[in-house]
């Protein structure tokens, strides 16, 4: 956004792909598997902080389009015996056309009731996946089976489940959606969208149809956390219910507001900080989700805008 | 000549109250168009309705020969139509470089204007003496630098017809003689059409004045002929003539 040299933030993403990618060498096997799918749900995250945090609409119906992208992919596979690749796109085909739906009818309204009017839909989403149980498996889900879950590339066949190639592959969608971000936001458009965000009739005032700028950025939030949905499947091999439940909308706003709302990096570190402060409060006790709780309350504290929100704030103006 | 503005018998009511009423407007190129009278005489919701912002009940509008009435706000930015608003609404937590660019990008899309983002936001900049604190967030501004700030993103729309209104209001006394200056440049190369309440800078800019009242037009002339205007002193300084 700022006319700043471009060199300090791509060198600082390029750095932090890097460091992923080190990490797959070094880290113990939990460790490795976890990352993994810390960077598949960090997508979702950063589909979600593009809508909340350059555009300021704050949706409580993510995990549709998460969920969008995963029976997608994942029916696509079970039903259809579509390739990885061919599932993967019917994930993000499904995700950009129900965001496209939404849209047009969500972004009538702003504020409260577009927090309403996304939730309501999404529970419509998860009922219709209950409902159709025949074919979605219902709330008991689906398993992927492993021997599908085959990339085929030219004359290269990667098997999903193979650690490494899954961490590699979450590597490669997270690096690509990371810079598909940095690009977005650092672009005029990307200017446009925070505009809206701060003033949406002063943006009017200069020219822009608000309402279609808008309506892109739904449909490219939700056809990145179609992505997200998408991978989710084919690397995991769980297709299940409890991904378009509620609980999925939010988990993309807690992830987006402990990292930084508006930072290209924030939704890792958030979606990061909140599995490991899980995952190490769970081992000591049965009462974890109370120190994820006082963890979130210090944080909203003392860093009221996301750990890379307040640290751009403080020391590191440059921040994308 | 044919005028580059025209509003035929133009209305707007909110509720029982018609704050525009039957307005018939016609602006030329070229010139500098001042618009007065006491306050809720409608020159505001004039305006509004000229620019986009609200939609008359009733009543044409024409900018340069086309029928405007209907289309959105932003469609009549891209035809050249820029607003300044009365109360200060830059984006206060972009930079004022960030503020200049998004009418610049915007110009540079419609084809309207050519070259890089840079160049015209620096030019639109220097234009109003802000070029030293293009990195500074708009809301960190002096008010009267908010106030340049506001023009110079109607500048960067590249108008043809500028509307500024009110924009002296809370400007020190050394600001407004920069700022007469400045409406001057901008009028070589847009119609400006401004809503003042302070006269001295009234009289020295423009070349006809427009009197607003009660949402009609009461009188219309050369600043000679509306200060001898009797209705007009009437209506608007509050005299009485005995």
């Amino acid at each position: 956004m700022k006319d700043a040299s471009p060199a300090k933030p791509y060198a600082l993403h390029l750095g932090v792909i890097a460091l992923l990618f080190a990490l797959s060498f070094v880290l113990p096997e939990y460790h490795h598997g976890l990352l993994a799918r810390i960077m598949v749900l960090a997508v979702f995250a950063m589909g979600y902080n593009l809508l909340f945090g350059y555009v300021g609409l704050l949706s409580l119906g993510h995990a549709m389009f998460f969920s969008a992208g995963l029976y997608g992919a994942g029916l696509a596979v079970i039903h259809l015996g579509w390739s990885v690749s061919a599932a993967f796109a019917a994930g993000l085909a499904c995700g950009a056309l129900l965001a496209l739906v939404i849209a047009l009818l969500a972004l009538r309204t702003s504020g409260v009731a577009f927090m309403i009017v996304t939730m309501m839909f999404a529970q419509v989403f998860y009922l219709v996946i209950l409902y159709l149980a025949a074919w979605t498996g219902g709330d008991q889900g689906m398993v992927v089976p492993q021997s599908m879950r085959v990339l085929v590339l030219g004359s290269t066949s990667l098997d999903l489940t193979n650690p490494t190639v899954r961490y590699m592959s979450a590597l490669a969608l997270f690096s690509i959606v990371l810079l598909i971000s940095l690009a977005i936001v650092r672009s005029g458009y990307g200017r446009v969208l925070v505009a809206i965000r701060e003033n949406e009739e002063r943006t009017k005032m200069l020219g822009y149809d608000t309402f279609s700028n808008k309506l892109a950025a739904v449909i490219v939030s939700g056809t990145i956390c179609a992505g997200s949905g998408a991978a989710y499947a084919l690397l995991f091999g769980y297709v299940g219910s409890s991904f378009a439940s509620v609980q999925y909308s939010i988990l993309p706003l807690l992830w987006v507001l402990l990292g930084g709302a508006a930072t290209t990096l924030g939704p890792l570190i958030g979606t990061l900080f909140m599995y490991y402060v899980i995952d190490v409060a769970s081992g000591y006790t049965s009462a974890y989700l109370l120190i994820v709780g006082i963890a979130l309350i210090l944080l909203v504290l003392f860093f009221p805008k996301g750990i890379l929100g307040s640290i751009r704030q403080r020391w590191l103006g440059w921040l994308p | 000549m044919m005028p580059l503005l025209t509003t035929k018998d133009l209305s707007r009511s909110f509720g029982g109250l018609r704050a525009v009423d039957g307005v018939d407007f016609a602006l030329m190129p070229g010139e500098i168009r001042a618009v007065i009278g006491p306050n809720g005489a409608g020159k505001t919701t004039f305006v509004s309705l000229v620019s986009g912002r609200i939609q008359p009940s009733s009543g044409t509008i024409i900018f340069d020969g086309a029928d405007i009435t209907s289309l959105p706000a932003y469609a009549r930015v891209r035809l050249g139509i820029a607003y300044t608003f009365q109360i200060t609404s830059v984006f206060a937590n972009l930079s004022a470089y960030d503020n200049v660019a998004l009418p610049v990008q915007r110009t540079l899309t419609d084809s309207r204007s050519k070259g890089a983002v840079h160049t015209g936001v620096m030019a639109a900049l220097e234009r109003t003496g802000l070029a030293d604190w293009a990195q500074m967030p708009a809301g960190q501004l002096s008010y009267g630098h908010q106030r340049l700030l506001e023009v110079a993103m109607g500048l960067a729309l590249k108008p043809r017809l500028l509307i500024l209104d009110e924009p002296t209001q809370g400007l020190a006394d050394s600001e407004i003689d920069n700022f007469i200056e400045l409406v001057r440049e901008i009028a070589d190369s847009a119609t400006v059409l401004l809503i003042e309440h302070n006269m001295p800078v009234v009289m020295q800019l423009a070349d006809r004045i427009t009197v607003f009242n009660a949402g009609r037009i009461l009188a219309e002339g050369t600043p000679e002929q509306i200060r001898a205007n009797a209705a007009v002193q009437d209506a608007y300084l509050g005299t009485t003539h005995g």
